[in-house]
């Protein structure tokens, strides 16, 4: 039988973020975030190390919660759309054991392996399907990561700097391999990075985030596909970059001792 | 080339083949007393003598019965422990400083009590072997599934794993290379504790052949079963190896050339 699609009548979800807050003991991290995000854009958060933009994207993810504030899908609340909305790492974590097609085919039910296959060919590595993730570089496990992300067909896609590995050429066509597929598909897109120059060439809007606040909310209305290099991209990414160098640095904070945002407990 | 390989493969054997070769000429030459070691070809025949009589299978098997069924409860038992503690903070909590405890009894010291509970039947020599095989089971399977990365257990969450899926599909794999680590701990356990319960309280079972042979000076019978031993251990200790090699084909320690780095 042919796996063919039905035509994604589902856009993205329209984000709205009310007075977001995130304090892990007493450090705040966050500091009430104020953010709407229309259906289908492409948004690029940007910032230190340590300013808290990893953590907005995990509380979007529903991996931590909230010390205040509202998360919203449209009108409803976020964590009903868990469903739709799919999280990329900064680490590929393909679980080891499973060949590849399986990895990609982690938590679905009935007969996924046709639909598995057309999302690995999506990502240009179908033909590896039956090897273990250990024979795969860096760039290629992520593209294997991001195919078991668009199996779900997620209307939310959250990455939390899947590229800050990979060698500057793999980020390159990795960055026009998830462009493609944001054009395609048309969910929201949700990037975090601390790479500028990346925010400003694939996002349309980039928001900079300084000590838990937004600090700068920039549209990039430039149409796509966007030359490289280009006078304009270059303007935009020292307007950013000026804006990032201009604050003193916070000294870097030691990380949160107590509940390490990583280290989940399986049972309690 | 070809004349390389054949000495890379022979030279483990030479020392081995070597000390044998002395070991006999000096029987033979008399320097060496037959009541302190039997010559390697008085062992061979002793050896064949017993396959001959059949004497020898019988003995096999019930050794055989009696760490496989020792081990198979033992093993059990210390898999289940282990995940109670390793997947439950109250199962950790409440058991393991307990087992450890327990861990710390050297589990050959309870032979005389074990022999006042069961007597010197069948029962006292299967717990005494489920005993020894217990511990290095549990410890490695606690130890795995806590070492499980938890990162991976994090992403398998937010694509709605959870519960039995969870651990079959994420835990259990994530541990598997520890477990059997103490799988192959237990074994080497297993003939250690068997050998030495065969020895002090048998009547049958290879331990019993060499203490009997010992009695009417049959030395080469002695050294028989003790070589006995140690090929049953070697066997078992490539049964885990196989075990090792299919379940973890995925890991690139154990991967065979293709694709990955040696």
């Amino acid at each position: 039988m042919t796996a063919q699609q039905p035509p994604r009548l589902l856009k993205g979800i329209p984000l709205a973020v009310r007075k977001l807050r995130k304090a892990f003991g007493t450090r705040e991290v966050l500091k009430g975030i104020d953010l709407h995000i229309p259906a289908g854009q492409f948004v690029a958060v940007v910032g230190r190390s340590g300013c808290g933009k990893s953590t907005l994207l995990r509380l979007l993810a529903g991996l931590d919660d909230a010390s205040g504030g509202e998360l919203l899908a449209g009108s409803a609340p976020l964590s009903a759309a868990r469903e739709d909305t799919r999280l990329m790492f900064q680490e590929a974590r393909l679980l080891p054991w499973k060949k590849i097609i399986d990895n990609v085919g982690l938590g679905l039910k009935g007969d996924w392996r046709a639909k598995a296959l057309q999302a690995l060919d999506a990502v240009g590595l179908a033909e590896r399907a039956n090897e273990w993730p250990a024979a795969l570089s860096g760039g290629q496990k992520q593209r294997v990561a991001l195919a078991r992300a668009l199996i779900h067909q997620p209307r939310l896609l959250l990455l939390d700097e899947p590229l800050g590995a990979l060698d500057a050429l793999t980020r390159i066509e990795m960055q026009q391999l998830i462009e493609n597929l944001w054009q395609q598909h048309g969910f929201t897109v949700l990037l975090v990075t601390h790479d500028v120059n990346e925010a400003v060439a694939i996002a349309d809007r980039v928001i900079l985030i300084e000590d838990g606040e937004i600090g700068l909310d920039l549209i990039v209305d430039l149409p796509r596909p966007r030359a490289r290099g280009s006078h304009r991209l270059a303007a935009l990414e020292a307007e950013v970059l000026n804006r990032v160098l201009s604050l003193p640095g916070t000294p870097p904070d030691p990380e949160p001792v107590s509940p390490l945002p990583t280290q989940l407990r399986w049972a309690q | 080339m070809n004349l390389e390989k054949v000495s890379h493969r022979v030279a483990p054997w030479v020392l081995p083949l070597l000390l044998l070769a002395v070991w006999q000429v000096s029987v033979s030459a008399g320097w060496l007393s037959t009541r302190i070691l039997p010559a390697p070809s008085a062992v061979i025949e002793a050896g064949v003598n017993l396959v001959r009589s059949g004497e020898i299978w019988t003995h096999l098997a019930i050794s055989g019965w009696r760490a496989g069924l020792g081990f198979v409860i033992g093993g059990a038992i210390g898999l289940a422990l282990g995940f109670i503690t390793g997947l439950s903070t109250w199962g950790e909590r409440l058991l393991d400083s307990s087992v450890q405890m327990i861990r710390n009894v050297p589990h050959l010291a309870l032979i005389p009590l074990v022999i006042l509970w069961f007597g010197i039947d069948e029962t006292a020599k299967i717990f005494l072997v489920a005993l020894g095989t217990l511990f290095p089971i549990y410890l490695n399977t606690y130890h795995g599934i806590r070492n499980v990365d938890p990162a991976l257990v994090e992403m398998s969450r937010s694509y709605g794993l959870s519960g039995f899926s969870l651990f079959w599909q994420v835990i259990l794999p994530g541990a598997l290379p520890s477990i059997l680590v103490g799988v192959r701990f237990a074994l080497g356990f297993m003939w250690l504790t068997l050998i030495v319960a065969e020895t002090i309280s048998a009547s049958s079972g290879i331990g019993y052949l060499a203490m009997n042979a010992r009695e009417f000076l049959q030395t080469d019978v002695v050294v028989l079963a003790i070589v006995m031993y140690a090929i049953l251990g070697k066997l078992a200790d490539l049964a885990a190896r196989g075990l090792e090699r299919v379940w973890l084909r995925w890991h690139p320690a154990y991967q065979t050339h293709k694709g990955g780095a040696a």
